[in-house]
C-alpha cells in the first residue's frame, strides 16, 4: 500500500515534468522540468524496492542477521539511486554551464532564439 | 496552438501507461532471489552491516567508478563550458572583490561556526558508511555544501583549484589501486576482503570498505567543489 503511494506520487512527477519540458520556453524552466522528471525516476525506482513491511537493510540491534532476508527492503534499487541523485546533480550542472554559454551568445534564455539546429 | 495540442496529447499518452504501471503494480511480500543474496552474502562475506554500501564498494564498485568517472567528466565539461570567462579572474583575485558584494554579516559568521561542523559530520557520515546508513557519496555531498556555504559567505574566498585537483587525483589513483590489489590478494578487481574483515559491526571492520569510502569521499566532494566554483561569476 505505501509503495504503491510513492510509486503513483513518482509517475506524477515525471509527468508533470514531462508537461514543463514540453510547454515551457524558458531554458531554466526547462532544466527545472528536467530535474523534476529525474527526481519522479529516483521515487519511483525506490518504491519499487520496497517489499511489504520491510526496513532498512542495515544489520544492527533492531534487524538481526536470520531474519534480514525476510524483513529488509531491495538493496539494489536503493544503491542504484545513490549514485543516480549524484550523476542527476551533475548534469544539471552541465545544463546550467550550457544555459549560461547560450545567454552570453544571444542575451536571451528563451529557446525560440536558438533556432541554428533547427530543422 | 499546434504546439499545445501535439503536448497535451504526448502527456496524455504517457499518462495513460504510468497509470496501468500504477494499478496493475502489485507490492512484493518477499524479495528477489538476487536481493535475498545480497542481503545474506554482503554480512557474512564482507563483514558490512550496511547492505547498500556493501553493494556499492564490492559486487558493484565497478560502476561506481564508473559513476565517478561521469562525475569527473560533468566537471571537465562544466569547466571547458565556463572556463573562458573565469580564466580573467584567477589572474586578478582583486577584481571580483570588487564586483561582487559581500554577504551579510549574519551569513559569514554563520559559515565560521557551521563550515566545520559540516565537515565533521561529513567525515561522519563517510566513516561510518559500512554501519549504518552513509557513505562516500553522501559525505562528499556534504563536503561540497561547505565549500557552497563558504563561496556563498565571502566572495573574497578562493578555492586552491590546483590542491583539489591533485587529491581528487589522487584519490582516484589509490581506488584503482586498491581494486587491483583486489585482484592480486583476493576474488577480483575491487574485492574488499583484501584487509581482514575485523569484528562485525566494529568501526575499522569490513576489509577494504571504509577505505574505499574515504577515497570516494574526497573524490566527490573535491568534483562538486570545483564545479560549484566554476558557477561564480
Amino acid at each position: 500500500m505505501t509503495s504503491n503511494v510513492v510509486l503513483t506520487t513518482g509517475l506524477a512527477l515525471i509527468l508533470i515534468g514531462m508537461w514543463g519540458l514540453l510547454t515551457h520556453r524558458n531554458i531554466l524552466r526547462i532544466i527545472i522540468a528536467f530535474s523534476l522528471m529525474g527526481t519522479g525516476t529516483h521515487i519511483m525506482t525506490v518504491a519499487i524496492g520496497y517489499v511489504t513491511n520491510g526496513t532498512a537493510p542495515i544489520i544492527d540491534r533492531a534487524l538481526n542477521l536470520s531474519e534480514a532476508p525476510v524483513r529488509a527492503v531491495d538493496p539494489i534499487p536503493s544503491a542504484l539511486v545513490v549514485t543516480a541523485i549524484v550523476i542527476g546533480l551533475a548534469v544539471t550542472a552541465v545544463m546550467l554551464a550550457y544555459a549560461i554559454r547560450l545567454y552570453q551568445s544571444k542575451k536571451t534564455l528563451s529557446i525560440d532564439a536558438f533556432t541554428e539546429s533547427k530543422w | 496552438m499546434m504546439r499545445r495540442i501535439f503536448a497535451v496529447l504526448s502527456v496524455a499518452f504517457f499518462g495513460l501507461i504510468f497509470s496501468s504501471l500504477a494499478i496493475n503494480y502489485t507490492e512484493r511480500q518477499s524479495l528477489r532471489p538476487l536481493a535475498a543474496s545480497y542481503v545474506k552474502l554482503v554480512p557474512q562475506d564482507l563483514g558490512a552491516p550496511n547492505v547498500i554500501t556493501g553493494i556499492l564498494l564490492t559486487y558493484r564498485a565497478f560502476d561506481t567508478l564508473g559513476e565517478v568517472a561521469v562525475l569527473f567528466m560533468a566537471a571537465a565539461a562544466v569547466g571547458l563550458l565556463l572556463g573562458k570567462s573565469g580564466q580573467g579572474r584567477r589572474h586578478s583575485p582583486s577584481k571580483i572583490s570588487d564586483r561582487a558584494k559581500s554577504s551579510s554579516e549574519i551569513v559569514q559568521s554563520g559559515a565560521q561556526i557551521l563550515v566545520p561542523l559540516i565537515g565533521i559530520f561529513a567525515a561522519y557520515i563517510i566513516m561510518n558508511g559500512h554501519r549504518s546508513a552513509g557513505g562516500g557519496f553522501q559525505g562528499g555531498a556534504v563536503i561540497a555544501s561547505s565549500v557552497l556555504l563558504l563561496v556563498l559567505a565571502s566572495a573574497r574566498y578562493q578555492i586552491d583549484l590546483e590542491f583539489f585537483s591533485v587529491t581528487e587525483s589522487a584519490a582516484g589513483v589509490f581506488f584503482v589501486l586498491t581494486g587491483i590489489a583486489g585482484l592480486i590478494f583476493a576474488g577480483g578487481f575491487l574485492d574488499s576482503r583484501v584487509l581482514p574483515l575485523g569484528q562485525f559491526g566494529a568501526f575499522i571492520s569490513a576489509g577494504a570498505i571504509p577505505f574505499l569510502s574515504v577515497l570516494l569521499g574526497i573524490k566527490v566532494g573535491c568534483e562538486l567543489s570545483v564545479i560549484i566554483d566554476r558557477f561564480r561569476a
